[in-house]
């Protein structure tokens, strides 16, 4: 064959395209990094006033962004748990990319959480003066903890000689992301007065939902680091993967109905599922097309339907699954403040600050600079390191186990 | 005998003269800067009793007191708007745009607020002053992550604007909407009552005229008298007697906070 030449000439063009498009990849997410801080820096300037956010909406865009990273941060370790606690090869192979996705999603959410505090300039507060009932003040330990319990864990896989670590690590991690998605939804969980939040369903609703984003996510990377290094994943494995993809999508809907279903079964919650379910004008909306249909419905066609199932229509049904976790996480957030505190049951109450009325919020381009630069934080994170270490999953022939 | 030297006393008489002009101002400014100094006491309960049929429709003369008291910007006196608009248009969302009407704007700091009421079930109408409940099991103080809320011996429920970092968490757990958050820049600050950019706030029930043993203002502003102020645990107070006599409600009494402020009539 006389194309030895032709093709080593081919492969040193796509090297060198290869370089060009790494290094505009982490220039644009630069760029989205920079715009959200140029927001923060408006932010601080004029205060809150120039986002939508007042005091009846107190958690807005920003919320959505940030509490999405954390909740898939702590769900893409799954992958890693399947692999470490559990032992299933092709999953351990993938261990270390979940690990980074996790940090690095983790990375992201904590940033847009702390710079749309009202002063993050006193971040240290929160360390020097702790409360031990505060479910944030937890939060704050089990987010650092978790960054640096997956450090770990990712330094035992990594170094041949910490291997044997390995197993202990990820038990630590696997424990440890139960107990963090526990705390995310306890913060909710733990707001008795307000309607929409007051629900112990909602730790095991935001565990399972975590599975579901996680595994979006990691699907969605995997893919996109095959293609960059031009390999074909087995498809077995993508079978298995897509399945296991498809039962959290399920698991997390029959999670969510369950939710909405109990408040409408208590006779003083059904004023507030009507509006979140019905009524509410765009609420229901993206609950319905956006959480439900795009965010499920087309999802498990995508997997389950005779014919789809291949990479692409896998990378897609990842897509709306993540898109159906901000429709939802809107609803959730955003809805939830919106419908009126009943202060006065059994009264009609009206006022100038909002008593008994539907809150109205229109969510500004600052805090979606905020939202986009956690995006690109956890974007450029995972980018690099990447590029730098050997995070692509090395499967060993395929043994069904 | 003679040998008393004049130098020397000169000396010591001059140095005390410039130590006094040195340390005595400070001196005076520290002891302003701190106040009283004897802590608050735990045997009181400082509390409210709201006498809602005294309290008239429309009239809005606790509001604008605490707002003057306070240094709020209030918009109970049409103040001037934020000079950034929203940079999205205000696209209907289906939902109601009222507030916008009005000359509050929803990010205005309220401590306290009047509420029209209508009993459903039977068309009764009625109107009442809504603020800090200042709760003995506050939620507020529970969910700050800082300790930046925290309830005083005496039973106020205050924040500490230089531990407040901002999280709003207290706004999600307070069961009466009673806090605001700073969303704008603050000029022209009552000095007693420092308030700041990206904190939360609420209703002090006036603890810097309490503790000068005068009333909060919106008691003291109250035409009808329908705002009765005082100690609870004190059983020869005014307050505590009316507590003890007539038929009176804490608001979301289920949820146990056992809050200062009760209301009669309600």
């Amino acid at each position: 064959m006389s194309a030895q030449t032709p093709i080593q000439f081919y492969d040193q063009r796509q090297a060198r395209f290869k370089n060009r498009l790494f290094y505009s990849l982490v220039a644009a997410g630069g760029l989205i990094v920079m715009a959200g801080l140029y927001a923060v820096y408006l932010m601080e300037h004029h205060g809150h006033i120039i986002t939508g956010m007042n005091n009846q909406i107190v958690w807005g865009i920003p919320h959505v962004f940030a509490i999405f990273l954390i909740v898939a941060a702590s769900g893409v370790l799954n992958v890693a748990s399947i692999g470490s606690v559990f032992g299933k090869a092709m999953y351990k192979a993938r261990a270390s990319l979940a690990g980074l996705l996790s940090i690095a999603m983790l990375a992201g959410g904590l940033t847009v959480l702390m710079l749309d505090l009202g002063r993050p300039d006193r971040i240290i507060v929160a360390a020097t003066n702790y409360n031990i009932t505060s479910m944030f003040a937890w939060n704050v330990v089990l987010y650092s903890g978790m960054f640096s319990l997956v450090v770990v864990y990712l330094w035992t896989m990594m170094e041949r000689r910490m291997n044997r670590w390995t197993k202990p690590a990820g038990f630590a991690v696997f424990a440890w992301r139960f107990i963090l998605t526990t705390g995310t939804g306890l913060i909710f969980a733990f707001l008795v007065a307000r309607q929409a939040y007051a629900s112990a369903l909602l730790p095991p609703l935001f565990i399972v939902i975590s599975f579901a984003w996680g595994m979006a996510v990691f699907l969605i990377a995997q893919a996109i680091i095959y293609a960059w290094n031009g390999n074909a994943i087995a498809p077995e494995i993508l079978q298995r993967m897509k399945n296991l993809l498809g039962v959290f999508v399920m698991g997390a809907l029959y999670l969510v109905a369950a939710y909405h279903l109990t408040n409408l079964y208590f006779a003083h919650q059904s004023g507030f599922e009507r509006f979140i379910l019905v009524e509410g004008g765009i609420y229901p909306q993206l609950f319905w097309w956006g959480y439900v249909l795009l965010g499920n419905i087309l999802p498990l066609l995508l997997i389950y339907l005779p014919g789809q199932g291949k990479t692409k229509s896998i990378t897609a049904a990842s897509l709306l699954v993540i898109l159906g976790g901000f429709a939802f996480l809107y609803v959730f957030i955003i809805g939830g403040q919106a419908y009126p505190l009943n202060i006065f049951p059994g009264y009609q109450a009206s006022s100038s600050f909002g008593d008994g009325q539907i809150a109205t919020y229109h969510p500004s381009l600052y805090e979606f600079m905020l939202g986009f630069g956690g995006l690109a934080i956890a974007f450029i994170i995972t980018t690099v390191s990447v590029r730098v270490l050997d995070f692509m999953p090395h499967d060993k022939p395929y043994i069904a186990d | 005998m003679n040998d008393i030297n004049i130098q020397r006393r000169g000396f010591l008489k001059t140095s005390l003269g410039v130590a006094t002009v040195v340390i005595a101002p400070g001196m005076l400014l520290f002891d302003m800067a701190h106040g009283k100094s004897q802590p608050v006491s735990g045997k009181v309960r400082w509390g409210m009793l709201i006498d809602t049929t005294q309290c008239r429709e429309g009239c809005n003369d606790c509001v604008a007191a605490c707002n003057k008291e306070n240094g709020l910007s209030g918009g109970t006196n049409g103040q001037a708007r934020s000079p950034l608009p929203n940079p999205l248009p205000q696209a209907g969302e289906g939902a109601n745009d009222s507030l916008r009407e009005t000359r509050l704007k929803s990010t205005d700091s309220q401590w306290i607020r009047k509420i029209e009421l209508k009993d459903v079930s039977s068309g009764r109408e009625l109107s009442l002053p809504m603020m800090c409940q200042h709760c003995e099991h506050p939620p507020c103080v529970d969910v700050c992550p800082t300790n930046a809320s925290f309830k005083r011996a005496d039973g106020i429920v205050l924040v500490d604007r230089h531990r407040c970092i901002g999280c709003r968490y207290c706004m999600m757990a307070c069961p009466y909407k009673a806090r605001s958050f700073v969303h704008e820049p603050l000029h022209d600050q009552n000095p007693d009552v420092p308030r700041g950019k990206g904190t939360v706030e609420a209703c002090s029930l006036c603890v810097h005229r309490i503790d000068q043993g005068q009333q909060p203002a919106c008691a003291e502003a109250c035409p009808n008298k329908a705002i009765l102020f005082g100690d609870l645990n004190d059983p020869e107070s005014e307050i505590a007697r009316k507590v003890g006599s007539v038929a009176s409600v804490q608001v979301r009494a289920d949820l146990r906070l056992n809050p200062g402020i009760r209301y009669q009539g309600l």
